[in-house]
Formats: structure tokens, sequence, C-alpha cells
């Protein structure tokens, strides 16, 4: 018995230049290979998602006490990052704006870390920290996930993950922000002048923001924006240059990412210290 | 030096099948793919697999080794201890054909739907006239040698079959990128990329990038790219601005 | 019961020749299906490293198709068909160009162009190409045209036999579908071969299990004839360690960019062995041959890069002399040649390949190299213009095919020699179908065919196919390989016999069992073992790709003839008759008079 069919340059199922001809259904719909473990990996997958889960969690512990705390954030010429631009008179003589009062439930923290927050949070290094760890989608490659449905970032709120670029510019602001800080903590106050000098403070504050203008100017948005997104780079020499640049330290982006946060909390536990009294600030000045 | 080493292969078909325990002997340097081939010319003649080049660049011989989605003739046996079971899967994310074999049509179709290349016309000296940093980008991503080991990790079809339809996986995004990057393409894919080829289903949890044989990066170079250019056109508000205003002026 | 499929052409094969072929009687507007055992996407044509070779002058603008159909022409020893070697030569680098018309990235010069690198027996860099990976490039972008054109693509479909109608014409193929093994058919009027090579005959071999031969064994039970079939290239620079990987190829490439031969004495041994015939254009002190990577114009070319064939009779000659590497290979050293990074952005494969498999830095450690079977120079014989075999509508292209590459192919002429002639039987498989009557498969033809594919299964007590091929393998690599000789190929042609009266039987099912897909794959690597080995003991000279130790220099008188196979009178074995080649005509004599 022979079994005719005619098949033209349109193309029949069994013969689609999709390549289905190769397999034909043989009996219903396409099965997988019937394996019950929802893993056969033997490694120890789940480390790492756990520390991410453990670091991840002592430092929004940590953050969320000192953004309501309201206090012990500034000690002239040091003010902390959770806390900058300064907006209460807290900062006298430094620089600011008196908008909040001292006792206010609303802290200013809370006003200001919505941007950096929101920048990590919509950083596609994080996302993908969390999206593992958190949410365990998946919590390691080839390990099953226990969500019955998935539809990533193609709805609210997970969609607006979009958005990263937006608080890209926002954290280049705070960057401005705390560069002019950490500018500032080399003008200690003596004798009712300004005078130049270097405090262990000072270091602290100089670094933090060296590791957050890194973290910022490693991110994928910022790479996309310098020359990512353009198609002819030979025309573009100047952009294609700051690519590069961009493209090494993207690179390092995870790395960054995990240093910067450290960097931005210890500034800020530094800060605590001297200005609760429990530390002294080694300083010189001129 | 060989050594007899504990396997276990999965065999079976569509209709079911488990994993079966053998011994074999191991010499010294082999790759799993050897292993292999001796259990299929010694104890198992029916075994089987797919393979063409046993040397990394066809990307036949795509399974799943102790639950991790490699390549059989790129997986060396001295990665194991001697006294180490080392199972062998086939393909999880695609229906099985039989034993180590997968049927990887889906792929072939995500391909076909993708809008071809379309180039701009050539110079007037007939060439095309590009620079190295030009082509680079894209010569990445054709480096792939879709043994579609992106696409059977991928957690989005791999958990979730009910998204094959609506996700075309790692590769082909990819593939998406490297047109779009093309210098000399002229389509705009970018809508096709978020609406068809579901890149938005796409959590960046980089396991494509990991189990890449090649060492693309997958998700960095073409992935978030391909997800900043789409940004670029859709959730720009002042792009978004600019298009309605364009749209309404006729 | 067979599935039954018409077109217009059936392409066997998904290669470089096979796709390239497809997309040209496509556009003829032919209804045209591609048969592959593989993917789409896997075929051997990925394994190609180096390049195209096309005389696009993009570097050196006196490079120029006669130049290197010069080149092409002395690489094979004078062997070659001239009028291929001619039509190669022209249309090269139009073929090349129309690949970035599909899509393909080549890497560029400062100007913009595509780049183009040395390579061994080319006058001047000649071969287009991306890092070391120029086949895949190749491959893809035909395959993504393929696509794009909807062009019918039979995945994993394995052809056992061509059929012919009363005429002797063709009237379509026969084969079966791997993941399930049912049976299918395709009446068509024009079939093209481009199945690739032979080299799964051999243990160490760069080529991969698809390369049995099928193509060839086709032709010959169609009624077709093979020529040049004695001549095998061996692949100077394997991998010999681990055992796992011996024979994977090293790409020329490697000497292209600057890495040199070295013994275990330390010593760049190729200087001693440069032939008479190339003595002229080889340099002959390691000043000179180092100073030419970067000055063509004034100095010599280094003698790493002579043709495959002297190259790999020199590092065979330096490890029988015991001046081997450890592992029975010699040195190939490029990490004291060039920067690690320059080795990391030229040759990534290479250097890919040597950390994973082997576990060595190219770019710090030599690697150890030896030949490996590469490459058939033989195959059906085919009309140059049309890639016509003797059988009516049955046409061959790519390494299948015969005549283009001599007695020895250059490297890079492979790439070159798919595109130019797949595009070429395309077009004459398509005239050929819109000038024939439609095509029809009769029930006993597929009867008989279905019955004889399905004997594995009878035969209760035969051999293990495997262990079968294991011994043809042993004995064609060690009897048959590089140097030859003729007790060694008569025992090989006794081996031959014993392992072709063997019956063999499988066990399991249809659905894609390899032990039966080996089964029926065996016969066609006998059939061309038998082609091998006996036209190499017909042949007495060294000439190319076919060294006899009794007879160690080339022959005048051989260099007028060549050898053919055809099926025998009872179809049991090989019948060999001598033909004279086909004489070059003036106007090209002359170029080799020419000091180019």
């Amino acid at each position: 018995m022979t079994q005719t069919s005619s098949t033209g340059s349109t193309g029949q199922s069994l013969a689609s230049p999709t390549g289905t001809s190769a397999v034909p259904a043989l009996s219903g719909a396409p099965r997988r290979a019937k394996i019950n473990a929802k893993t056969l990996r033997t490694d120890r997958w789940w480390l790492q998602p756990l520390l991410t889960v453990v670091v991840l969690v002592s430092f929004i512990i940590y953050s969320t006490i000192r953004a309501f705390q309201n206090t012990h954030y500034f000690l002239d010429p040091y003010i902390s990052p959770f806390y900058s631009p300064c907006l209460s008179s807290s900062c006298a003589p430094a620089p600011h704006i008196s908008l909040f009062p001292s006792n206010a439930f609303f802290t200013p923290a809370i006003f200001i870390l919505v941007f950096p927050l929101g920048f990590r949070l919509t950083c596609y290094y994080y996302r993908k920290a969390y999206y593992r760890s958190f949410w365990l989608s998946p919590p390691a490659c080839a390990v099953a996930e226990p969500h019955k449905s998935y539809s990533g970032e193609t709805k609210f709120p997970l969609i607006g993950n979009n958005l990263h670029r937006y608080f890209f510019y926002a954290g280049m602001v705070f960057n401005v922000i705390l560069t002019y800080d950490a500018l500032l903590a080399f003008r200690f106050e003596k004798d009712g002048g300004h005078h130049f000098g270097i405090g262990l403070g000072t270091a602290v504050l100089v670094l933090n923001a060296t590791l957050l203008w890194l973290y910022t100017l490693s991110c994928h948005s910022c790479r996309h924006i310098v020359g990512g997104r353009l198609t002819h780079f030979s025309k573009h020499p100047v952009r294609y240059k700051f690519w590069g640049f961009v493209s090494t330290l993207n690179h390092k982006h995870m790395q960054l990412a995990w240093v910067s946060l450290f960097g931005v909390a210890l500034t800020d536990l530094y800060v605590l210290l001297v200005s609760s009294g429990a530390l002294s600030d080694p300083r010189w000045v001129a | 030096m060989s050594y007899e080493a504990k396997l276990r292969v999965w065999r079976g078909d569509a209709d079911g099948g488990d994993l079966q325990d053998y011994t074999v002997t191991v010499n010294e340097g082999e790759v799993v793919l050897d292993v292999i081939h001796r259990l299929q010319a010694t104890q198992a003649g029916d075994l089987a697999v797919r393979w063409n080049c046993k040397a990394g660049k066809c990307g036949s011989c795509s399974a799943e080794i102790n639950g991790r989605p490699r390549l059989m003739c790129l997986t060396r046996m001295g990665d194991f201890q001697e006294d180490q079971v080392v199972t062998i899967t086939p393909m999880r994310t695609f229906p099985v054909i039989r034993d180590l074999v997968t049927d990887v049509s889906f792929n072939y179709e995500k391909a076909a739907a993708i809008p071809p290349f379309t180039p701009k016309p050539r110079e007037k000296d007939g060439t095309y006239r590009m620079q190295q940093i030009d082509v680079e980008r894209s010569q990445e991503f054709r480096k792939c040698i879709e043994c579609f080991l992106c696409q059977d990790t991928c957690h989005v079809i791999r958990d979730h079959e009910d998204n094959m339809p609506a996700f075309s996986g790692p590769r082909f995004l990819m593939r998406i990128a490297e047109l779009d990057m093309h210098p000399l393409d002229t389509v705009d894919r970018k809508e096709f990329a978020q609406e068809q080829a579901g890149l938005g289903m796409c959590n960046i949890t980089k396991c494509c990038t990991e189990v890449c044989p090649e060492g693309i990066h997958i998700t960095d170079n073409a992935l978030i790219p391909l997800k900043e250019r789409v940004v670029d056109k859709k959730y720009d508000p002042l792009t978004w601005l600019g298009n309605t205003i364009r749209r309404r002026t006729p | 019961m067979t599935d039954l499929h018409n077109y217009d052409v059936v392409v066997v094969g998904a290669g470089g020749a096979g796709l390239r072929a497809a997309i040209e009687a496509h556009d003829q507007g032919a209804r045209v299906a591609v048969v592959c055992k593989s993917l789409l996407g896997k075929a051997h044509t990925v394994m190609a490293e180096g390049g195209i070779a096309a005389a696009m002058g993009n570097l050196y603008p006196e490079d120029n198709w006669r130049v290197h159909f010069r080149d092409t022409m002395r690489g094979g020893k004078m062997l070659n068909h001239w009028r291929m070697a001619q039509l190669h030569a022209q249309e090269a680098p139009d073929r090349v160009r129309e690949l970035e018309d599909w899509g393909a990235l080549f890497d560029r010069t400062k100007d913009g162009l595509i780049s183009q690198r040395d390579f061994g027996g080319h006058r001047f860099a000649r071969l287009a190409h991306v890092g070391d990976r120029t086949g895949l490039e190749l491959i893809r972008t035909l395959q993504q045209r393929a696509v794009a054109l909807g062009i019918d693509v039979y995945m994993e479909h394995t052809i056992t036999r061509l059929l012919t109608g009363p005429d002797g014409a063709i009237s379509g193929a026969f084969g079966y579908r791997r993941v399930d093994g049912e049976f299918v058919a395709w009446q068509a009027p024009s079939v093209i071969l481009a199945t690739g090579g032979i080299g799964k005959s051999y243990v160490v071999t760069s080529n991969s299990w698809e390369y049995t031969g099928d193509g060839h064994s086709l032709a010959l039970q169609a009624g077709a004839s093979l020529v040049n079939m004695e001549f095998v290239q061996f692949h100077p620079t394997g991998m010999v360690w681990p055992i796992s990987v011996k024979g994977i190829l090293i790409t020329e490439s490697v000497r292209g960019e600057g890495g040199v031969l070295k013994n275990s004495e330390g010593r760049r041994f190729m200087f001693d062995y440069i032939p008479e015939f190339f003595r002229a254009e080889t340099a002959d002190t390691e000043e000179e041959a180092d100073r030419w990577y970067d000055d063509h114009a004034n100095n010599r070319r280094p003698p790493e890069l002579l043709p495959r064939d002297e190259v790999a009779r020199a590092i065979n000659a330096e490890v029988k002399a015991g001046r081997g590497s450890p592992h029975g290979g010699v040195f190939l050293d490029i990490a004291s040649r060039r920067s690690a990074e320059d080795i990391k952005r030229r040759l990534p494969s290479m250097y890919h390949q040597f950390k994973e498999l082997a576990e060595v830095d190219i770019t710090v450690e030599a690697m150890e190299v030896g030949p490996t079977c590469h490459y058939v120079m033989g195959g059906v014989e085919v009309d140059p213009e049309s890639q016509a075999a003797l059988v009516p509508g049955l046409f061959a292209a790519g390494e299948v095919s015969g005549g283009m590459h001599g007695s020895n192919r250059l490297g890079g002429n492979s790439l070159s020699d798919l595109l130019v002639f797949g595009k070429r039987a395309g077009t004459a498989a398509a005239t050929h179908a819109k000038a024939s009557m439609a095509a029809s498969i009769t029930q006993e033809a597929l009867a008989d065919a279905e019955q004889a594919a399905l004997r594995p299964f009878e035969e209760k007590s035969g051999d293990n196919p495997y262990a079968v091929w294991h011994a043809l393998q042993a004995a064609m690599n060690e009897l048959v390989g590089i140097i030859r000789n003729a007790d060694e190929v008569e025992r090989a042609l006794a081996t031959i016999e014993e392992l072709k009266a063997k019956k063999l039987s499988v066990t399991g099912g249809r659905a894609y069992n390899p032990g039966w897909h080996l089964a029926l794959d065996l016969p066609n690597m006998l059939r061309v073992s038998e082609c091998i080995a006996k036209a190499a003991l017909e042949r007495q000279e060294s000439r190319g790709g076919h060294t006899r130790d009794e007879f160690p220099k080339p022959d005048a008188e051989w260099g007028k003839l060549n050898l053919i196979c055809t099926l025998n009178d009872d179809r049991s074995g090989i019948a060999l008759t001598r033909k004279p080649l086909p004489v070059m005509p003036p106007e090209l004599a002359e170029i080799f008079e020419e000091t180019l």
C-alpha cells in the first residue's frame, strides 16, 4: 500500500519548512520523557538562592529600622546616604531643606530611599537575584519552579521593570548629591571657620560614592543609552568608546551591585556609630 | 587508565520509560558521548542518541547530565568521581522520541516565524561596506550552534509548557537581537519580539547564559539589549508621546 | 506502507552544497525537497573552520581567478578537471558576495570589505572567513535563506535507494524516517546528491557519523561512475590526545595565522620536506618565512603552508623517525608566535576546543597534532557545467562529486566548491525537471526497497553491525591510510570481501534505532572502501592524496589518467577502468607558463 500526497512549494504539515516533517505526531500530542524528580541535579544548587535571601533580608531589616529611626544620620560633616539630601533641620549648619520635622512618622529617608531602591528593584541583576531566590522562578537552572502559571514581565506590576532607565536617571542625580556630600566631608568646622580635613568618615563617604558611581555606570540601561542602541558603531567613535567602557564595567555589574549595597549600609552604619557617639571619628584637620 | 563507570540512562519513549543502570568501561580523557557510544556498541545496540561532530561544533548531542543541560561531547567523564553515578536523561522541555532523542521541532517552528533578514541594497561597486566593530555584536550571536540547551533550560517553557506558543525562547530572541543589530538589515522586529516572540516573559534569570556551550553572553548581550530596544520603542514616555502625536497628525 | 511525495527536484543532503542547490532550484521555479540524515543545520559543513577561497582581491588586488585556478590545479597535482577548476575560480567571488545578501557576517578589512586570510597552497590571502567558524556561518546563512524561501526540508530521513525508470533515468528516491522507522519516497525527475564524504570508514577522522559515503554508493547503484577515488585527503593537523578526540580537526588557519610545526627536538622540520615542485615559491629559511606574514610580495611562503598532502606526509615521516610528540604526533606551536589575545580573537574555537577537550591552553602550550582522514577528492563523475552524472536526472555537488580537486584539495576550496557547484547543480536539476515527464515510481520498486531495508531485522544470527564497522575502520586506517603498498591494500580488499559476506542483525524496533541505521549504512561504507582500495592498488605512483611506498614519485603517464569506478556486471563489487584526463585548452595551459 502506498499513500500518495502531492506536496507543492506551499508545503504540507508533514513537509513544512519548519521542520515538522522530521517529527510527525505519532500517537496524539507529543509528550515529554516521564521523569518525576523535580530536578536530577546533585550539586548544592540551593546554596546561592539561600545566600541571596539571607543577605537581602538582612539589608531590608537594617534599612527599614534605619529609615524609620529618623535620628543619628548626621554628624558634621558626614551625612548618611539614607538621609541625603538632607530634608530636615537636623543637618544644620550644613546645607539642608527643612521639609520634615525631626519627629515625623514619614521620615525623609522613606521618600529618599524610593529612588535608589527603585533603581535596584528594577535593576537587571537584582531582578535575576530576587526572581530566583525569593520567587523561585526558577530557584536554579533546571530545577523546577513551584508556580502553576507564569507570565514573566508581561503584566502589572512586573511590566514596570521596563522603567529601569528612569530610575537610572534618578540614580545619577543621587550620585551627584552623594558625591557632593563626599566633597563636603572634606570640610570640617574648626575654630568657627571651615577647614580642609580628612577623617575616616571622609574615606567612607568617598568610597561609597565611588562604588555607587561604578554600580550605576555599569547598569545595562546605561550601556544601552551610551551606545548600545546604535547599529553602526563606526559612525559614532566616541559613543563606541563609552559603550566599550560601560561594557567592561557591565561585566562586573553583579559584583558592583553587591559591593555598593554593602557600601551604602556600612556608610550609614558608620554615620550611626559616630553620630550616636558609640565610635569616635579619627580625623586630621588642617 | 580505565575504570568501570556506573551509568543511569533514561530509556523509553512518549508512552513511558525509566532510568536504567549500566556499567560501562571508561578510558582516560573520554567524554560522556564516548561512553554512550560504547554502551551502544556493546550492550544496547538500539540506544537512541543524536550526535554528529563529537567536537562541540554542531550542537546535536544535547542532553541532561546529572540534571544539568549539557552537550555529551563536551562533558568529560573526568569531571565526575569514578564511583559517582552519572545520570543521563533527554532534554526535559521537548517531547521525547526515544531514549535520549527529543523532538526539537518547536525550535524550527520558532525560527521560521521570525521575519527574515532583509538587507539594504549593495553599494555602487557591488560590495557591502561594514567595519569590524559594526559586525562583532551580531557575530557573537552567530556563534550559536543551535544545540537548544538554552531553550531546554529556560523555565518559561521548561516549567510551563503552556507558554510554548507565546514564547520563542532565548535562542530565537537572540536571533531577533542579532538581526536588530545587523548593520545591513532594514526590518524593525521590536514589536514582533515583544508581542509574538514573548520577550516580556523573559525574567533574565540567566540560565540560558549558564548552559551555553559556546559561552555566548545571551542575557547580557542579546536579551537585555533587546529589552532596552523595546523600551525605546514601547515604554519610553517621550517616544510614546511623539508617536501618538505623529499618528494623530495626518 | 510508504509515504509518497511529489517534487521536481529532490536534494539529498543539507550541507553547503545541498542547501545552495535547493535555493537555486527553488529560485528557478522548481518544487524542491531537501532530505537530510540529521537535523537542519547540523551537516558536516559546520566543521569547516578556515574559510571560503575566492579571488576577490580585497587584500591583494593582484589576486584574480587565474591565480586561484593555477593554485588549485597545482595543489591537485594537475589531475583536476580543468573546466571545474576554472568555473570554480571564476564564480567563487560572486558566490561569497551573495551570502552577504542573505545575512552572513564575515570578518572585515579596514576598508570595510570581506577580510581574507592566508591558507596552504594559496598564493594570496584569499579565504573569506568568520574567525575559525566559517562553515557554521555558511550553513546558518544558507539554512536561514532556505527557511525564508519556504523550501520543504525532510529532516532525519535517510535515502537508501535511488529509483530509476525503465529508461534508466531517475524517477525518485526511497528512504526511511529515523523518528519512527517508516518509509518515505519522493517522486522526482531530478535528484541532486550532496551527501558529503566517506570518512567514517576510517578510525581516525575529522568526519561526523553521517559521512558513510551514501551518495557515492547510491550513485554507483543507480548506474553512475566515480572518479579519483584513490585520493583521500589526510588533514595534517588533527588532535591526537586524548584518544577519544583523536582525529578532531585543528584548522589550517592556525598555520595561516603564524603557527609552526616542530618536532620533539624543537626543529621546524617542514624546511626539510620542501618538494621540488614547490621549491621556487617556498621560503628556505625561518627568517624569510617569518617575514612573509607581513610582506607577501618580497618573501616566499613558509613551508608549513605547503598543500595538505605534503604536510601530512612530512608529519608522518617525522613520527616514524622517532621525532614525534609523546602521544604520536608533532607539535603545532602558536603560543610562542602570537599574543594570547590575538590567538583568542582569531582562533576562538580552537582555543575553546583544546580547553574543553584536552585541557590544553593553546596560548601557553603547543598543540600535539597528527594526520586525520578529512576529505575524499574522489566522487561521482559529473559534467563540469551541470554537475550531471551519467544517469539522466542525477546530479552531484560538493564533496560527493569528483574531479574538481584532482589528487589533493587546497584548504578553503571546499566551501567555495559547495557554493559554486551547488548553484550549478540546482540550475541544471531544475532545467532537467522542466524538460522531463512527471516521474513515477512503481509499487514493485517500493516493495523491493522496503524489503531490502528491513532485512537486518529478519536476520537472527548475523553479526553486530558495530563490530563489522569497527573491523572495516581498522582495516582502512591501517592498510589504506596515508602511505600505501600493494600488499597491505590487497589485505584490506580481502577484509572488505570478508565483511561484505557477513549478514547483519539488529535488535530493537524501527523507531530511532541506531543499530539498524548503521546496518543500512554499512554496505555503503564497504562499497566506497572497495573503490578506494581498488583504485589505490591500481595507481602505481604517488600523487597528492595517494602515496605508494613502492612508487614514491609522481609518474608522467599516470598523470594523464583517471581511474573510474562502476559496479561490476553482477553488481557484487567494483569494476575499475582507466580513462584519459580531459585536455586543457591552450589559453589555460599557458597560465602555468606565466610567472604570476
